[in-house]
């Protein structure tokens, strides 16, 4: 750089603090710029505990017999989609029905992503694990596979791998001997993608009837939808504080 | 040795004893010559496929003897932390390293992580989980999400 630059008297270089100052005041005086955690994080950033990754679910939008995002969970997260016992089933499609009044609903059952996951407290080697910014996930180079935390889930959202796997999803290890889960499609939320491919799949579908997006940001859909709406906790009663809600049930 | 206060069966049993140890000797001296030889000529060095890039991410004997030790730490950091740094990322070593031949970095015993792995008997459980192959391959080998759909897109959806 040559001494002429360096001068603090450079007319051109004061208008550009000057201008630089200005734009920098604006973007921050609506205080948008204060939530802006949830966008793309640089790869080198860790997640941060300032998001917390949520779903909301609307039973009244879900279609019944539509499984659009088992699909897309299956194609996303290479598994086989077979619903046998011993297959592993990261979402599943419920009905359920009202016992007196004779309501169906359907709705899509996964990993809650809760606050205080009981599959964390049982894991016996820490392979178990709830990230800062609310993911819940199995670190399957410590999981042992004794599959306490399948016990542990009131929602029995977690599968065991009972078979040797072969040609994975590179985005996506997965193995025999592990247990597994949702993972909110982790590998797209740290791409800064922030949706997953179930809600992709529903929006693609047109039933738009799932959210995903970050809860601690107040200008988020999700967050202003929950400010709108009455949800619901699957099983509340556990004060888990799941970051998947519902409507509707 | 043998001192003045030994008897007769004490010397003969001293030289035996010399015997012995010269004999000892030479099987010892054939057995440093031999022996490495014979292993030289049984299996031969691992032959590797160059990488794709232009370098490694460090240098080749580092990377030799430590790459373990990256993978390890990168693999704790990307799982617990979510950070995605794509220098001593796993994924990375595949891209580079895929075999011209298998596409893989494992799929038969030279490919690249297995020619040095079985040359050496160390047995490795990455790929029980882990794609052997880069992503691009993975994606090509499979069919579109839309042909996997079972319903239709409702007309003026947005996708």
């Amino acid at each position: 750089m040559s001494e002429h630059n360096l001068d603090s008297d450079n007319p051109d270089r004061r208008a550009f603090l000057k201008a630089g100052a200005v734009v920098t005041g604006s973007a921050l005086a609506p205080g948008v710029l204060l939530y802006g955690v949830a966008q793309a994080r640089a790869p080198e950033e860790p997640a941060s505990d300032k998001v917390r990754w949520g779903m909301l679910i609307d039973v009244n939008k879900c279609a019944n017999g539509c499984d659009d995002c088992v699909t897309a969970c299956n194609e996303e997260n290479g598994l086989s989609g077979a619903t046998g016992p011993q297959d592993s089933q990261w979402i599943r499609k419920l009905n359920i029905r009202h016992l007196k009044s004779g309501v169906e609903t359907s709705l899509p059952m996964l990993c809650q992503h809760c606050e205080h996951p009981p599959c964390v407290d049982v894991c016996p080697t820490g392979a178990s694990m709830k990230r800062a910014d609310g993911i819940v996930l199995v670190d399957r180079h410590t999981c042992i596979g004794c599959r306490y935390c399948m016990m542990a889930c009131p929602y029995k959202a977690r599968s065991f791998v009972h078979e040797p796997l072969t040609d994975q999803n590179p985005e996506v290890p997965r193995g025999k001997g592990c247990v597994e889960s949702c993972t909110f499609c982790v590998q797209k939320v740290d791409r800064g993608e922030n949706t997953t491919a179930c809600v992709e799949a529903c929006n693609a579908a047109g039933h738009k009837a799932m959210l995903f997006g970050d809860l601690n940001d107040p200008q988020s859909e999700i967050a202003q939808a929950m400010k709108t709406y009455a949800t619901t906790e699957v099983r509340a009663d556990l004060r888990l504080n799941t970051g998947v809600r519902y409507r509707g049930i | 040795m043998p001192g003045p206060l030994h008897s007769e069966s004490n010397e003969a049993r001293a030289n035996v004893l010399d015997k012995l140890r010269a004999w000892g000797r030479v099987t010892l001296f054939a057995a440093l010559i031999l022996g490495p030889a014979g292993v030289m000529a049984g299996v031969n060095k691992p032959v590797l496929e160059r990488g794709k890039g232009e370098r490694c991410v460090e240098d080749t004997e580092f990377m030799r003897r430590n790459h373990m030790v990256l993978l390890k730490h990168h693999r704790d950091e990307t799982m617990r932390r979510g950070i995605r740094t794509t220098k001593h990322s796993l994924k990375g070593c595949v891209d580079c390293h895929a075999s011209s031949k298998t596409g893989s970095v494992a799929a038969s015993k030279d490919d690249f992580c297995m020619a040095c792995h079985v040359y050496s008997g160390v047995k490795l459980d990455c790929w029980d989980c882990h794609a052997t192959k880069p992503l691009e391959q993975y994606k090509a080998s499979r069919p579109s999400r839309s042909a996997r759909m079972t319903t239709q897109p409702i007309a003026g959806a947005q996708p």
